[in-house]
């Protein structure tokens, strides 16, 4: 009873959540630059009145504004996000094409940064004080002040241009025809360099998060009830401590995950990765700004859905989340 | 007097803190001499191209691929980097203190409200909603700022609600509520003064990662085009890595040692102000 209608509030807020961020979406097209039907009919090379008429009509752009915002809805709803002049193409499709490039380099960063981060937090937190402790704490504060497209263009030069290890462009090798498990194994060496920068960050903040979370545990009067019957240090940690400690560091990874899609625009620039990223950064060279907003609307749906995931997950993860 | 000494003690105790401040005022002075170390713009056209680092006398840091002093970049763009940090922030501090407050304060369906709103801005992916926000208002110095306030407010408006939450119940709040003073006068000279420190402590982190986003913004050719930045100068010479590792080097040491110092400084603060809950682990 109390988990399904926890659900079922989850969903009601998720999809209203989505709501206001297509409206907000709407509210920074129509702040754009430039008339949309003038801009099309410019970039349809026949700007006489006409024509701007037609497509005033067509778009209802001489409607009032909440007439507007309910034929850009229907439009969303059918998952029309508009025309990319520029490149020819439906908006929607664009995005669509480049869609899983991303969510394959966001999804492999997050797993990384997660494993990692928690790893060497719990390390850093059973060593507390000493030397791997200091070592993985400075190496935190130090992944955390890095600019993310700075770290991915060295990385290319050290591992790609002088050692040679790995390619540092684009998702497989052009032209080498692979197919089958070679094609696979291919994309995962240009997968390489990409998620380990884009995930670096991150690590550094689940590290931080980890260290801290299990501190507090730590302390707890269950961990020290643990001790005083003499079960061994390790198995505490491991049993007591880092379950516990784990919660409050999933939820905020959850959370934080979507930020990764902002992130994944600086890192696809630099290596040349065809997905949702790079095409935002294209739209914004050439001002293109119906895609532009296309990908924002996209990349926010997909921070929503995948938020509203991982707290069904975590209702069967955790029972005591149904009290709150 | 006494109560400042005390808080320089706690904060000296923290060697990284006073490591990241020396950092800091380096940075800040670099940036107020800027004129005087290199007089010229950072723009102009002073040494053939490509001069490779610690090679020609003069030229330590190299030039880049029009034949500009990498150096002089360097120093000028500190103005930036700082500038952008700094007011970003206070637009944030605003709209989240202010937001904060009334959430806080008033509860109920006003706390509803803003915590709604601020919940969709937290959700949106913050970087992609600055780089629209940019490309909409066109890129300057003032679009930049907006831009990075606009994103960076949620936190802040987060924390200040919390505060205010659990102070308003307090005794001395109820004692000037029956005194009957009014709602604007308990808001900034009750409770505002007592959630200072983690607002403060909170401020440190938001200019480094103000300063990481205006980077990142000015490397995507987002930054103002009359002004030279750390960020810009890595996205000019990424065509050229290559060739020229030293063009993209030197500034991101620079916006690394910048906001590494501020996080530092941020702890140290964070140790000062709340002694009780200064880890056990230092």
């Amino acid at each position: 009873m109390g988990k399904l209608s926890f659900i079922a509030r989850r969903l009601v807020k998720g999809v209203f959540v989505l709501l206001a961020i297509v409206i907000l979406n709407f509210l920074l097209i129509r702040l754009a630059p430039g008339d949309p039907a003038q801009v099309m009919a410019g970039e349809a090379g026949a700007a006489d009145q006409e024509f701007i008429q037609q497509l005033q009509e067509k778009f209802g752009l001489n409607q009032p504004l909440h007439e507007q915002l309910f034929i850009y809805l229907k439009g969303v709803l059918t998952l029309d996000l508009g025309w990319s002049y520029r490149q020819d193409e439906a908006v929607a499709t664009l995005i669509f094409e480049r869609l899983p490039a991303t969510l394959l380099l966001t999804g492999t960063a997050f797993c990384f940064a997660l494993t990692f981060g928690v790893l060497l937090g719990a390390l850093a937190a059973a060593r507390v004080g000493r030397w791997t402790d200091s070592l993985i704490t400075v190496l935190a504060l130090v992944c955390y002040a890095t600019p993310l497209f700075w770290v991915a263009l060295m990385s290319i030069l050290l591992f790609s241009v002088y050692l040679g290890w790995l390619p540092g462009f684009g998702m497989f090798s052009v032209g080498a025809g692979y197919t089958g498990l070679e094609f696979v194994l291919d994309v995962l060496r240009h997968l390489i360099l990409p998620a380990l920068t884009l995930g670096l960050f991150y690590m550094a903040v689940y590290t931080r998060m980890t260290r801290a979370s299990m501190l507090e545990v730590m302390e707890m009067d269950y961990v020290k009830t643990a001790r005083a019957k003499g079960l061994a240090p390790g198995r505490i940690t491991r049993m007591h401590v880092l379950r516990n400690a784990l919660l409050p560091v999933i939820t905020l990874a959850g959370i934080q995950a979507g930020q990764m899609v902002g992130g994944a625009v600086l890192t696809e620039t630099v290596f040349a990765w065809p997905g949702i990223g790079r095409l935002m950064f294209d739209a914004l060279l050439q001002r293109d700004y119906n895609l532009l907003l296309g990908v924002f609307l996209v990349s926010s749906a997909v921070v929503v859905l995948f938020n509203l995931v991982t707290d069904l997950v975590y209702t069967f993860v955790d029972p005591r989340i149904e009290v709150s | 007097m006494q109560k400042n000494l005390e808080f320089w003690k706690r904060f000296c105790r923290n060697k990284g803190a006073v490591v990241g401040l020396l950092i800091i005022v380096a940075v800040i002075l670099m940036a107020i001499f800027a004129p005087l170390l290199y007089p010229d713009s950072p723009w102009k056209l002073v040494q053939r191209p490509f001069i490779p680092p610690m090679e020609l006398d003069g030229y330590w840091f190299g030039t880049d691929t029009l034949g500009r002093d990498i150096g002089a970049g360097l120093v000028h763009g500190a103005r930036v980097s700082l500038l952008v940090g700094l007011t970003s922030t206070v637009v944030a501090l605003l709209i989240g203190v202010t937001l904060g407050a009334f959430a806080g304060y008033y509860g109920g369906l006003v706390d509803d409200g803003v915590m709604r709103f601020t919940e969709l801005f937290q959700t949106v992916p913050n970087f992609a909603l600055a780089i629209v926000l940019v490309a909409i208002m066109q890129p300057s110095v003032e679009s930049v700022i907006l831009a990075i306030g606009i994103v960076s407010w949620p936190p802040v408006a987060r924390l200040v609600r919390g505060e205010f939450l659990s102070l308003r119940s307090r005794e001395f709040v109820q004692a000037s509520m029956v005194l009957g003073q009014s709602n604007a006068r308990i808001i900034l000279t009750q409770i505002l003064p007592n959630t200072l420190s983690p607002v403060i402590v909170m401020t440190s982190l938001m200019v480094a990662t103000a300063i990481l986003l205006e980077s990142a913004l000015s490397f995507l050719g987002l930054g103002d085009p009359d002004v030279m930045s750390w960020g810009y100068m890595i996205g000019a010479a990424r065509t050229v890595l290559r060739q020229a590792w030293w063009m993209s080097f030197f500034p991101g040491v620079m916006i690394l040692l910048t906001v590494l110092a501020l996080n530092l400084v941020g702890e140290g603060l964070n140790d000062a102000m709340n002694p009780r809950l200064a880890r056990k682990s230092r």
